[in-house]
């Protein structure tokens, strides 16, 4: 029994490996959002110059939609944009966008060398509605439900497997309810 | 001459050693007791871009607008806790730099406590152990062969 009591600090010793092994496996810069589960912020974003249609809250009900942060300054909005449009054009979910923090023709034209697949691009030009969303570094992207929640967040560029592990999955559930 | 110099030269470094602010002039509140409490705020605030940096010495345009917004709040009339309450709601309690005490951080503040209070415990029963125990209690006395050569060694000392 006294024995036992000498390897006390060895397991100890295990056991806080263990606990910094699987810590430092973990991303730090993956925060998790306070706003999972939680209604979007009240927001309405002008068009880009040109453009109908901006972003609103009220735009982003019925629909399951996909709204990405993006700026043409960005690289690895660069490197997602690919994955998104196929996401929009492909695999055909509702794909939203806001500019965040571009000038409006940098931005026009960077969609115009890349692609466009948004339904809709607001401008937050200041970033404030950015930072209503819980936003800390571009590109982010969101998933909302039909009825307007926030339901995931992915911070950093979408891969092909972030959308057919996680996202895909989800906007078909999210579809049926 | 040479004192002035000297005092020249302290002045100079003193304002080269002088850490560089974040906090840009045009971000400070003409208002000084609002600008202390913005201060003050931003410092228990991280900057989620540097993440161990608060948005008081971040150079992050994150960290600006987080900046203006905190003075915007505290210009609008909100008290410290308000300020706090709005950044949390969007960026959630990893932007405190003093975590709060609640139910998923309980570990977080209680370990240190518990394991000071184990480590006495252990140190407490270990010491409760060895005090019935005196010197040489434990050993067996000497023999009769022991005790005559242990006189002879002691008596021959004695010369």
């Amino acid at each position: 029994m006294r024995r036992l009591l000498y390897l006390l600090p060895f397991l100890l010793f295990i056991g806080v490996g263990v606990a910094f092994y699987l810590g430092f496996q973990r991303d730090p810069r993956d925060i998790p959002s306070a706003l999972i589960d939680k209604p979007v912020p009240a927001f309405d974003l002008p068009p880009l110059p040109g453009r109908a249609e901006g972003l609103s809250s009220a735009r982003l009900t019925g629909d399951v939609t996909l709204v990405n942060v993006f700026a043409s300054w960005c690289i690895p909005c660069k490197a997602e944009h690919p994955v998104i449009t196929r996401l929009a054009r492909e695999q055909g979910v509702t794909v939203r966008a806001i500019n965040h923090k571009d000038k409006a023709e940098d931005a026009l034209s960077w969609l115009a060398r890349n692609g466009d697949p948004y339904a809709s691009i607001g401008v937050d030009l200041d970033g404030r509605t950015s930072i209503d969303w819980g936003v800390y570094g571009v590109p982010e992207s969101f998933l909302i439900d039909r009825q307007g929640r926030i339901r995931f967040k992915h911070v950093g560029p979408l891969t092909p497997q972030v959308i057919e592990e996680q996202i895909l999955p989800m906007v078909k559930h999210l579809r049926q309810g | 001459m040479s004192a002035i110099r000297l005092a020249a030269a302290l002045a100079l470094s003193a304002l080269v050693l002088s850490p560089a602010l974040a906090v840009q002039p045009d971000e400070v509140l003409s208002n000084p007791a609002l600008e202390s409490r913005a201060r003050d705020i931003s410092k228990d605030l991280r900057c989620l871009v540097c993440q161990n940096q608060s948005i008081d010495d971040s150079n992050a345009p994150l960290a600006r607008d987080l900046r203006v917004l905190v003075r915007e709040r505290l210009t609008a009339g909100d008290d410290d806790d308000g300020v706090m309450a709005y950044v949390t709601a969007r960026y959630g309690d990893y932007v405190l730099l003093r975590p709060p005490f609640k139910a998923t951080t309980l570990v977080l503040w209680i370990a240190p406590f518990a394991i000071l209070a184990l480590g006495g415990l252990a140190t407490a029963l270990f010491l409760r152990g060895r005090r019935g125990v005196t010197a040489g209690a434990d050993t067996a006395p000497l023999s009769e062969d022991e005790r005559r050569r242990l006189d002879a060694l002691l008596r021959k000392d004695d010369v």
